[in-house]
């Protein structure tokens, strides 16, 4: 089996070193991907930090007793296998595990000192703002290209058509999707093909300014290109924001990790920095799982 | 194999059959309308009020009765929709899909769902006698809220309940309220907020056995809100019941009039659906 692993960590070396292929057309190459600064912003560089975090459903416990720090301004990639337990700790970050009947919460999730999961009414919110999310599948609001963008400024009290103007076209510039429908701002979102929704999801995300964002697979509905397309986008957008992304696909991983968290049944089994777990994994699980034993 | 074809053929054909046969009953109704009804419709009939002995055959139109149920549909909709819309944005947003109270709710709107409008005219009436109350509009106007704030309800419920979770999460993770993201569910049901106005447009427009009691019947129109009005389903009842051939038609004049409003309430709901359909998922 240990064999079976180098090997299989010979080849991601390979790869590893293959050319980085050019930016797909889509992605804004020369864009410098900068937040428009409408809100204040903490000035705080602390990682989102899980400390003793369990959660269970019912009598069925799914994370236990999760410990970790998740860097800035880095690409974390959360691993394991289907059902362990990785999509729960992504909603975790960002309270999305509200709307779960019967499940209880242990734990917190500090985002520069405050706490996510103790959190209540306008923190709670400043929180959610604070954290972004990219659903799996893109999930635009039933409204126009342009009203879901300005959508995050208006429940936020930025008022005004030429600020939301400003708004909408700086980021659909940065998601590189400007070009493609600056003549169609008022047509509905889901015109967009899948490709363009999910960039125009991400967009609508950053148009609220996060220090964090976390993708829940947000590839795995895009075919190739688009997908190429928003991971590229991942990896310019890493200079001023902190991406949590969670994967099922190792090579994607691989590609723009810089930080991984192995999960396994919902513990934490083994997290560092990307070449560290990839090539030199400490844990006889997680050698197993990269080496495709379980999946 | 053939055996397969023939099965699929045979229900083929049935399903087109029973197809068919709602629209015979359609085609038959509309066409009894307006065979009986076409002929003794004019523009007196419907831009005069009744004169003495219309109900015998002499002169008059029943514009009392056009106008007293427009009052009744448009402020019992009105209404209607003030009522059910928060309920429905409460049960789906609010409380949890798996919640006891909701549960408890949607069962009780399946019980009014299914009372017949009689017991409602029936219930008003006693309350009315009890609170020293004439029939009036305004007690048709509540009586037939009452009896379409069920259609209302459960109609949108139906829509809302299949509202994308993800859409909700969408809102939240921008950092909206529940009460913002009711902007977001609003917009995505518009389309069944629009069908369920015209099913309880259609039920309250048609209701004889709720307003009988409440908003009673007059030949003039009403100017307040205490005065009683006239109904187009009791106008034809009333006509109907006329032993005269000729009342009798005017009857399906009036029926022809009901279903022509009808009509144009449902091409213009149709319509608004279109539009407000543009933005959905």
């Amino acid at each position: 089996m240990i064999e079976a692993f180098k090997r299989w960590s010979e080849s991601l070396k390979l790869s590893t070193n293959q050319p980085h292929t050019p930016p797909v057309q889509g992605a804004d190459s020369s864009h410098e991907f900068i937040p428009d600064r409408k809100f204040s912003h903490t000035q705080s560089q602390a990682p989102l930090e899980v400390r003793d975090l369990n959660l269970s459903i019912g009598e069925q416990p799914i994370l236990k007793n999760v410990n970790l720090q998740i860097p800035r301004n880095k690409i974390t990639c959360i691993i394991g296998p289907s059902g362990c337990g990785k999509s729960t700790l992504l909603k975790t970050f960002n309270r999305m595990t509200d709307s779960i009947e019967q499940v209880k919460i242990n734990g917190s999730v500090l985002l520069g000192g405050e706490d996510v999961i103790h959190s209540r009414g306008a923190d709670l919110i400043e929180l959610r703002r604070r954290i972004g999310l990219v659903p799996q599948r893109p999930c635009p609001l039933p409204m126009s290209i342009f009203d879901n963008i300005a959508y995050g400024c208006r429940i936020h009290g930025i008022r005004g058509k030429w600020k939301h103007e400003q708004v909408v076209e700086h980021y659909l510039h940065e998601v590189g999707l400007w070009e493609e429908v600056k003549d169609r701002l008022r047509d509905p979102a889901t015109s967009l093909s899948i490709g363009q929704q999910q960039r125009l999801c991400l967009a609508r995300s950053l148009a609220v300014e996060p220090e964090f964002i976390l993708a829940d697979e947000a590839t795995s509905a895009l075919d190739p290109i688009s997908s190429k397309i928003v991971e590229d986008l991942f990896v310019k957008l890493k200079q001023h924001y902190s991406i949590i992304m969670v994967t099922h696909t190792l090579r994607q991983a691989l590609r723009i990790a810089d930080y991984v968290v192995f999960i396994y049944m919902g513990e934490v089994i083994e997290a560092g920095d990307a070449a560290q777990v990839f090539h030199n994994p400490q844990n006889e699980l997680t050698r197993n799982y990269l080496s495709g034993v379980f999946s | 194999m053939k055996i397969k074809y023939i099965e699929e053929f045979a229900i083929k054909i049935l399903m087109a059959l029973s197809l068919l046969t709602v629209l015979g009953f359609v085609v038959g109704i509309i066409y009894t309308i307006f065979h009986r009804g076409w002929s003794c419709i004019s523009w007196e009939m419907v831009s005069s009020l009744p004169g003495g002995g219309f109900y015998i055959g002499k002169e008059g139109g029943f514009l009392n009765a056009i106008v007293g149920s427009l009052y009744i549909v448009i402020a019992s909709t009105f209404l209607g929709l003030l009522v059910s819309i928060p309920v429905v944005f409460y049960l789906n947003i609010f409380l949890k899909s798996h919640s006891k109270f909701a549960y408890i709710a949607r069962m009780a709107y399946d019980v009014l769902f299914g009372i017949p409008s009689i017991v409602y005219g029936a219930f008003a009436f006693t309350l009315m006698i009890w609170l020293g109350l004439r029939t009036s509009l305004l007690g048709g106007i509540l009586v037939t809220t009452l009896l379409i704030i069920p259609i209302l309800i459960r109609s949108m419920d139906e829509v809302a309940k299949n509202f994308p979770r993800d859409l909700l999460e969408a809102s939240y993770s921008l950092g909206a309220t529940r009460l913002e993201t009711l902007g977001v569910m609003l917009r995505q049901i518009a389309p069944g907020i629009a069908t369920a106005t015209l099913l309880s447009v259609g039920r309250a427009i048609g209701d004889a056995a709720g307003v009988m009691f409440t908003a009673g019947f007059s030949d003039s129109i009403p100017t307040s809100l205490s005065q009683p009005a006239a109904t187009l389903p009791l106008s034809i009842f009333f006509q109907l019941s006329a032993p005269q051939a000729e009342v009798q038609d005017r009857a399906y004049a009036a029926a022809l009039v009901l279903t022509i409003i009808v009509l144009v309430i449902s091409l213009a709901g149709r319509f608004i659906l279109h539009k407000f359909s543009k933005n959905k998922i």
